[in-house]
């Protein structure tokens, strides 16, 4: 076998058997965006103008920015593993194996993409069943299943980053939660831009989250709007490479 | 593996590791020989673990060399990586993983075929005594437990050098003499043990030869005997059964004796500091020429610990911190 699949594979499979023992999270993982979807969109949707949304169903509307969400949460606790793993000092077992430093990184990327595309098909399962069936069908799945991944590998190499940066994972947690509810309510995932305040608006313009799920939604509510996916999709493809130079600048430090 | 005795393990040229203005190591030479239990003793931040993580190619030395059977840790780290096998201060197993999927993960990280690793890892398990909890989970394990997992995935690979950073901290007496006896068995196979300790018995236990490091520094090297030989001063006490009429004569007497410092009669005891080895047969004859009926003699060489204070101007450790 090939050295370097080897070892990727056999680390991808530790954090595979890693989240299979760990009942809670593996539960909360897979069934919080559920919840995200069931109860907040019961309760938001009579909250809110239907007109506002350019559709109907709110909980249509909703899907989008509940992937995208989800992708968000998994790909910034992409790096939690290798914090622990830092301070056991399992971490240096590993890297005093004769292993090429980046298939730890890469391990990470194969399980936070196997896990988001899992959390967005049972978040997609979940809106069938509410009746909400995308406008571009499977082709459309599998474009929302691409920038999902996208999204989770640039995002995963962010957290990467952060964990190696940041000594203490208390500071970790509290960083990735100080900037978590920020991008998720100023963005689209919840309402639209249109009925925010204009100095809102601007600022959910400017946040990456709101493109992403807006082309998401696109491929949900209206088809194949290409320009808006096209654009997006290259800007994901920019942001990952952005994210992991930056990050393996910083591994490349920590780990020697 | 005799044929490899007096070939070069380690090979230690004026390391230097600095943190900022601080010198963790600070000009280190030293060569650990092949077949060899060395073990580099020190108090906590004596820069032993630094040193450690250089040789496993953890960390990079500000200057200096370290080659490992020839290769250099730096240029040529992947090659040392693949000779070393490495067992770190901490609990560094996965507490979700079963003592079976730890040693799995380490076949495929050393790129052994499956064919290669399945009897591997049975006669892993077997070294370290846990045949019979392989699928348990290790979070469940004892201290003593899980560091022999620690030792069955650094042995897999079939290293030429096994490097263990404190391997008995925190553990109860009986895993201590466990561990110490597999230290001791993989030196009979002929495979090269670096342990870093700053417990002074283990290093006498178990090492063929001791660096003393203290602030960065290598401050004495040589076998446990040889360092504590080396400090000269064992003590004889001689016990006997009533006073002797003229112990002034005694005092004399046992002083005249080749080899002897310092002589104190007190009552039914002498006490004779000696500048080297003496034999004891001088001591007794003077006694027994002075009148004196023997009870007891007491020969007592320094321990290790004294060697440690001699060459360091220290204890080892402040309190004994279990």
């Amino acid at each position: 076998m090939n050295p370097y699949w080897q070892e990727t594979g056999a680390l991808t499979r530790r954090w595979f058997r890693r989240l299979l023992r760990e009942r809670m999270t593996l539960i909360f993982g897979l069934f919080q965006p559920m919840l995200w979807l069931l109860l907040f969109g019961s309760s938001f949707k009579n909250a809110t103008n239907p007109l506002a949304f350019g559709t109907g169903n709110y909980f249509a509307f909703m899907t989008a920015g509940v992937v995208v969400m989800t992708v968000l949460n998994s790909g910034l606790a992409g790096g939690v593993d290798l914090i622990f793993d830092r301070e056991t000092g399992f971490l240096d077992r590993l890297l005093a194996s004769p292993i090429a430093r980046s298939s730890i990184i890469v391990s990470r990327f194969l399980f936070v993409s196997a896990l988001s595309a899992l959390q967005i098909l049972i978040i997609l399962g979940t809106a069938l069943l509410l009746h909400v069936v995308p406008a571009t069908g499977l082709a459309g799945i599998g474009a929302i299943l691409l920038v999902g991944v996208l999204l989770g590998v640039g995002l995963t190499a962010l957290s990467l980053g952060l964990a190696f940066k940041i000594s203490s994972h208390s500071g970790f947690f509290s960083l990735i939660g100080f900037i978590t509810l920020p991008l998720i309510f100023i963005s689209s995932a919840l309402v639209s831009v249109e009925t925010m305040p204009v100095w809102l608006k601007a600022v959910a313009l400017l946040n990456p989250m709101t493109w992403t799920i807006n082309a998401v939604r696109s491929l949900i509510l209206h088809g194949w709007l290409w320009t808006q996916l096209v654009i997006v999709i290259g800007a994901l493809i920019a942001f990952d490479i952005g994210c992991v130079t930056l990050s393996s600048r910083i591994l490349r430090r920590a780990v020697g | 593996m005799t044929g490899m005795a007096g070939a070069v393990a380690i090979d230690i040229s004026k390391l230097v590791k600095r943190y900022g203005s601080t010198a963790a190591v600070d000009g280190l030479d030293l060569t650990i020989q092949q077949g060899e239990v060395f073990g580099l003793l020190g108090p906590n931040g004596a820069g032993k673990t630094t040193t450690l993580k250089i040789m496993t190619t953890l960390l990079r030395p500000t200057s200096g060399t370290v080659t490992v059977l020839g290769h250099d840790v730096v240029a040529d780290a992947d090659a040392v990586r693949r000779l070393i096998g490495y067992v770190p201060q901490e609990r560094a197993v996965d507490r979700l993983l079963t003592a079976r999927e730890h040693l799995e993960l380490f076949a495929d990280l050393y790129h052994l075929s499956p064919a290669v690793a399945a009897p591997r890892i049975q006669e892993a398990l077997r070294l370290v005594d846990l045949a019979d909890r392989v699928n348990d989970p290790v979070g469940k394990f004892s201290g003593g437990m899980k560091k022999r997992v620690e030792i069955a995935c650094g042995l897999l690979h079939d290293p030429k050098i096994l490097f263990l950073d404190e391997p008995t901290l925190g553990l109860d007496v009986q895993s201590r003499s466990q561990v110490w006896n597999h230290i001791r068995q993989l030196k009979q196979r002929g495979m090269t043990v670096v342990i870093n300790s700053n417990y002074l018995e283990e290093a006498d236990q178990l090492c063929d030869r001791l660096a003393i490091i203290d602030r960065g520094r290598l401050r004495a090297l040589g076998s446990p005997r040889e360092l504590k030989r080396g400090l000269g001063g064992d003590i004889v006490t001689v016990s006997l059964e009533k006073a002797v009429a003229q112990p002034q004569q005694l005092r004399q007497a046992l002083q005249a004796v080749a080899g002897v410092r310092e002589v104190s009669v007190d009552g039914t005891s002498a006490r004779l500091a000696l500048a080297r080895e003496t034999g004891l047969s001088a001591i007794v004859e003077q006694v027994r020429q002075a009148g004196g009926e023997l009870q007891a003699v007491h020969y007592t060489h320094p321990t290790l610990e004294e060697v440690f204070i001699h060459y360091t101007g220290h204890k080892i450790r402040e309190e004994a911190i279990q």
